[in-house]
């Protein structure tokens, strides 16, 4: 038996605590394996009951996401050879692939928005955060409330009005209309997470700097930019995420340029049918970039998570 | 190296007035050390020369140049801070040449590895260049901090108590460093502290801070041995100067005394008037007795082998002391 320690958790209280942790995370990846697995599941497999966990693979889902197909007669087929492995999987209901799908291009479109909207939010976020942070600003606690403010109603809330201004300014169904959207929505965040995170970093690093011969931007960009990485990247990812999941205002106000992968996976159902393996292709794809995001920089977001319960 | 020379400076922050018409002037290669309580205006000081704060009235002159409307880059100036001053997401290395690296001074990079070495060489830090500078133990922090300021060659120095996180160790080892670089660089320094061991070992001269105003400025004898208030007398010497009012020993005091201010040198422990030991503290090299005398509590030395104790009584009387009005400005 080893001594009693009040700060090092016994082995036993670490077993218990490993369980609870290994069978709730377990519990919350079900659903995400779940689609994961429809992705590479026959239509039919994909809506058997009792469910099958153990299945024959394919990739049925995957080609049909990404194609459009059209059913053909006996002697079209007959006259025509599978060209490849996808068209041998749409062979099998009497299909040839006539062409790609929207959904590369919907994703593509989710891109640009949901990075660059995070750009733009983490890039004026950190340049006002650090204005609120460091300088003597009028009213500086109204503006911080104000822009605190924009988020105390659900964002759907003035979706008419923006609805109708975007027309007016041709911002609908635009790329850019889409950054300027989900950067105004994210830019409260942006400004109240860096602000913490640069209120934490002591003003003599910068006063340093400034007698060390540069300027207040290099001081800035030197010096305070790589102690704010930090929060930065947390943020990003909050902002990220925010943009990337986002559905209401992409299904109002996009649809043939600018939609992205959001309100388009759901028009897939319609599609030829109840076609859940494609649909769980897309969802799955669709999380990959956040997931490998997060994963990226997840040291991050755990100090972006825990942000302020720790002192340094 | 430059005269600094400040004239006529005041700075209030909001309601607080931090500095009140300061004239003070650096001369060219003096080792300058404001002394004072917490907020009597050091630090504010430093930073108005710096350029981090802006004088709301006066002028500063750097090297004979009115600096008051330039940044801190331009002024020239190094500058030690207190604490954090190191960027902790560089290395030692990329942090002693963060200065060398500015757009104002553009070093070469083998002027810089050279500059570098020196300086490493000289605060005992060139086995940990490669570190990262959160890597480093408090001692080793501030040896770089200094280091950072070592390697310019500023107009002026400017250190806001580097030593004071210190351990009692490095604090004298680091003051015998400091003191050998100035005479070395013949550097201009002005270094703001409240440890009069710092005081009067290290400056050419030293400037007491009261609420914002220099009150009196001079050498460290100077201002230890004929200070112009009972406040500055109160700077200096451990322990402290003993104030008293004036006719408790049946002296002749000059017109207008009112205080008589007693070191423990002022005190004469051989006839006089009695005063009760109430307590005897044994530092080791010296032992300090707590002397109860009419009601007032007095301090002073004695020979650290004494064989007084508590509760004994001696004679005491006072041996050329000084005298201060009624509000503390000296008299005699």
């Amino acid at each position: 038996m080893s001594a009693h320690s009040i700060t090092e958790p016994s082995g036993r209280s670490k077993w218990v605590a490993g369980t609870l942790v290994i069978t709730y995370a377990l519990i919350t990846m079900i659903p995400l394996a779940w689609i994961m697995l429809t992705g590479f599941k026959s239509p039919a497999d994909a809506i058997s009951y009792p469910p099958k966990v153990v299945f024959e693979p394919t990739l049925e889902g995957y080609v049909n996401l990404f194609t459009t197909r059209t059913r053909q007669t006996d002697d079209f087929l007959a006259a025509n050879p599978p060209e490849n492995w996808a068209d041998e999987i749409v062979r099998q209901y009497d299909m040839v692939i006539v062409g790609p799908s929207k959904f590369g291009e919907r994703f593509f479109n989710s891109v640009i928005i949901g990075f660059g909207s995070t750009f733009l939010s983490i890039f004026l976020g950190t340049l006002a955060a650090y204005a609120f942070s460091r300088f003597k600003i009028p009213l500086a606690d109204d503006l911080l409330f104000f822009i605190l403010s924009t988020r105390m109603m659900p964002p759907i809330a003035v979706a008419i009005p923006i609805f109708l201004m975007y027309r007016n300014l041709g911002l609908s169904d635009t790329h850019l209309g889409m950054i300027l959207l989900y950067t105004a929505v994210n830019i409260s965040l942006a400004v109240w997470l860096l602000k913490g995170f640069i209120d934490e970093i002591p003003r003599e690093y910068e006063e340093a700097a400034l007698i060390d011969g540069y300027t207040r931007f290099q001081a800035f960009y030197k010096v305070v930019l790589p102690q704010a990485a930090t929060g930065i990247a947390s943020t990003a990812i909050f902002c990220l995420i925010f943009a990337w999941n986002e559905y209401a205002f992409a299904v109002l106000l996009t649809s043939a340029t600018a939609q992205t992968a959001p309100p388009f996976i759901p028009t897939i159902i319609g599609v030829g049918g109840l076609d859940w393996p494609a649909v769980a292709a897309g969802a799955t794809i669709f999380l990959l970039p956040v997931m490998i995001f997060t994963i990226l920089l997840r040291k991050h977001l755990l100090r972006g998570i825990t942000f302020g319960a720790v002192r340094k | 190296m430059a005269e600094v020379i400040l004239s006529n400076v005041s700075k209030a922050f909001r309601k607080t007035q931090a500095v009140t018409d300061m004239d003070l002037t650096v001369p060219d290669g003096a080792f300058v050390v404001l002394l004072g309580p917490t907020g009597a205006g050091k630090t504010t000081t430093l930073r108005l020369i710096a350029g981090l704060e802006k004088a709301d009235t006066g002028t500063i002159q750097i090297g004979g140049r009115d600096v008051s409307v330039e940044t801190p880059a331009q002024r020239d100036v190094a500058m030690v801070f207190q604490q954090y001053s190191l960027y902790p997401h560089m290395s030692v290395r990329d942090n002693l040449a963060f200065p060398l690296r500015s757009p104002i001074l553009k070093t070469a990079e083998d002027e810089i590895a050279r500059k570098v070495a020196e300086v490493a060489e000289v605060l005992h830090i060139p086995h940990k260049l490669d570190n990262k500078a959160t890597e480093l133990s408090g001692g080793e922090m501030q040896r770089v901090s200094i280091g950072r300021a070592l390697v310019r060659d500023p107009a002026i120095y400017l250190m806001d108590e580097p030593l004071s996180s210190l351990d009692a160790k490095l604090r004298a080892d680091l003051r015998i460093e400091l003191k050998r670089i100035h005479a070395e660089l013949a550097a201009t320094l002005l270094y703001v502290t409240h440890d009069q061991i710092e005081a009067m070992t290290m400056a050419t001269h030293v400037g007491v801070l009261d609420e914002g105003r220099l009150v009196q400025f001079g050498t460290p004898r100077e201002i230890y041995e004929n200070p112009s208030s009972a406040y500055v007398a109160a700077r200096l010497g451990q322990p402290r100067i003993n104030l008293l009012p004036t006719g408790l020993f049946g002296e002749d005091a000059p017109q207008g005394a009112a205080q008589i201010g007693l070191r423990p040198e002022h005190i004469a422990m051989d006839g006089g008037a009695p005063a009760h030991v109430a307590r005897v503290e044994h530092l080791g090299d010296q032992t300090r007795l707590h002397l109860k005398f009419k009601d007032h509590d007095v301090i002073t030395l004695t020979d650290p082998h004494t064989s007084l104790e508590q509760g004994e009584t001696i004679h005491i009387a006072p041996r050329n002391p000084l005298f201060f009005d009624a509000n503390g400005a000296r008299v005699a």
